[in-house]
């Protein structure tokens, strides 16, 4: 067990989407999942992919930063496919109400275009998110987020939560992985030969030192944040928090036009959430 | 009852640093079970854990906010039924915050049940009742399969949270001096 991966790598870089402030970045990304994520239109989410794959390479993020996600991504997107054809085949059936068998495979198991449309749609629309998330995650600084997420209404206690999340996690996955290896130096088998309870066992041999030496930064932590007054206001400034400009505005309104466009598409012209070919 | 929805500052503290840990375990200790995509995730154990020590505010955000990093940098996007309903789970288990007396350094037989019942609660709801449907709302996904997958998904993480976090309140018992453990002198 290795941990390589970092939370939020990111690095400064010259283009147009690193000058965005972390509060448009964050405005725009809910937009745009919100639009795919409402949308069974597989013309719509072609669109917003397309839009978004156009800023991924805007924002001179390299493939092997994002390499891993994308394996993993694939991985999901294909078991999801498989095991919803097996727990309901006639899904895409049920959804655009007609029926066109291409071959029977087994038993119950019919091989419809329906199905295969709606696997298809749904395949498009999980992935559609990620260059988002991705675009999200690596051009934004950590330690703007939490101000951002205050300004869009998060109460501030909250966002000063996910700001020590952010700050904390690389020191808890360091102090992980020195428990893991001292452990795993004195004979602690994690890997798939031992037994499922006897890997439970294991790992809780890991989990109680780490679980223990964070409840006492817990206490050293709150203890500091006390004696500076931390909570005694109604509300705080960020250090990091960012001017909006006219960029800002443009990408904001540009992604809240695809928002709209993308509810309009499916009231007014599917009349539902999906769009179907079939009739 | 009283007090347990108080936001202090180790309420806040403990919320971001149990996201962390949370977010951690979630990634990395887990052990995948016999239905695709869902596996058993010692995270709820310290869930639990943050749950009765600091309460339903702390264990709740601390939930949501791992979960959420955890899926984000995992899949690039946060699968948003799955993560409230974590952040509902974790928030019931809070419910045994001042209910036991493991700050006095007792977790015996009354508290281990207390404990018990209240993470099974938490994990019915958000299992078998917030993920599937929020699956079905967001995503319309599969009725059979969501509910498949909750229910799996209740069972797996009651076991997590009651062996895992049940030891863990143990341990963290025998840490605590005993009410009434200093005895005078003849």
């Amino acid at each position: 067990m290795t941990v390589k991966m970092k939370l939020f790598s990111y690095n400064l870089m010259d283009t147009f989407i690193h000058h965005l402030s972390g509060l448009t970045k964050l405005i725009c990304f809910l937009f745009l999942t919100f639009a795919v994520m409402y949308s069974y239109d597989i013309r719509v989410i072609l669109a917003i992919t397309a839009f978004s794959i156009f800023l991924l390479l805007k924002s001179k993020i390299k493939f092997r930063q994002i390499r891993t996600m994308v394996l993993y991504v694939l991985i999901f997107i294909l078991t999801n496919a498989i095991i919803s054809f097996f727990f309901s085949p006639e899904m895409g059936v049920e959804i655009y109400g007609t029926r066109h068998d291409i071959c029977k495979l087994y038993g119950r198991f019919y091989l419809t275009q329906e199905q295969l449309f709606y696997s298809l749609t749904k395949m498009v629309k999980y992935a559609s998110v990620v260059p988002l998330g991705m675009i999200f995650l690596l051009t934004t600084n950590p330690s703007e987020f939490a101000s951002s997420l205050n300004r869009v209404g998060t109460p501030y206690k909250a966002s000063y939560a996910v700001a020590l999340t952010l700050r904390y996690f690389p020191d808890i996955q360091r102090d992980y992985r020195d428990i893991s290896q001292a452990q795993q130096a004195r004979g602690l088998d994690l890997s798939r030969k031992a037994k499922f309870i006897s890997r439970v066992k294991n790992s809780l041999l890991i989990v109680i030192p780490l679980i223990f030496s964070s409840l006492d930064r817990i206490e050293l932590i709150s203890n500091a944040m006390d004696l500076r007054g931390f909570g005694k206001g109604k509300s705080r400034t960020w250090y990091t928090a960012k001017k909006f400009n006219r960029q800002d505005i443009l990408a904001l309104t540009v992604s809240a036009l695809i928002f709209i466009g993308s509810i309009c598409v499916s009231v007014f012209i599917n009349h539902s959430r999906f769009y179907n070919p079939f009739i | 009852m009283k007090g347990i929805f108080k936001v202090t500052t180790k309420t806040i503290v403990a919320a971001g640093i149990g996201a962390a840990l949370f977010a951690l375990l979630f990634m990395y200790v887990k052990i995948p079970s016999w239905v695709p995509e869902t596996s058993f995730q010692t995270a709820y154990g310290l869930s639990a854990l943050i749950g009765t020590l600091f309460g339903p505010i702390a264990a709740g955000l601390a939930a949501f906010i791992g979960h959420a990093i955890s899926d984000a940098v995992q899949y690039g996007s946060p699968w948003w039924s799955w993560v409230i309903a974590s952040g509902v789970a974790s928030f019931i288990y809070g419910f045994a915050f001042k209910r036991t007396k493991v700050e006095e350094g007792v977790f015996g037989i009354k508290d281990i049940l207390t404990f018990n019942v209240i993470q099974i609660i938490g994990n019915v709801i958000a299992w078998i009742g917030v993920a599937p449907v929020l699956d079905i709302l967001i995503y319309a996904e599969p009725v059979e399969l969501v509910f498949t997958q909750g229910a799996v998904a209740a069972l797996l993480n009651s076991i997590s949270a009651g062996v895992i976090g049940t030891l863990l309140l143990i341990a963290y018992a025998l840490t605590r001096t005993k009410k009434g453990s200093l005895s005078k002198e003849a």
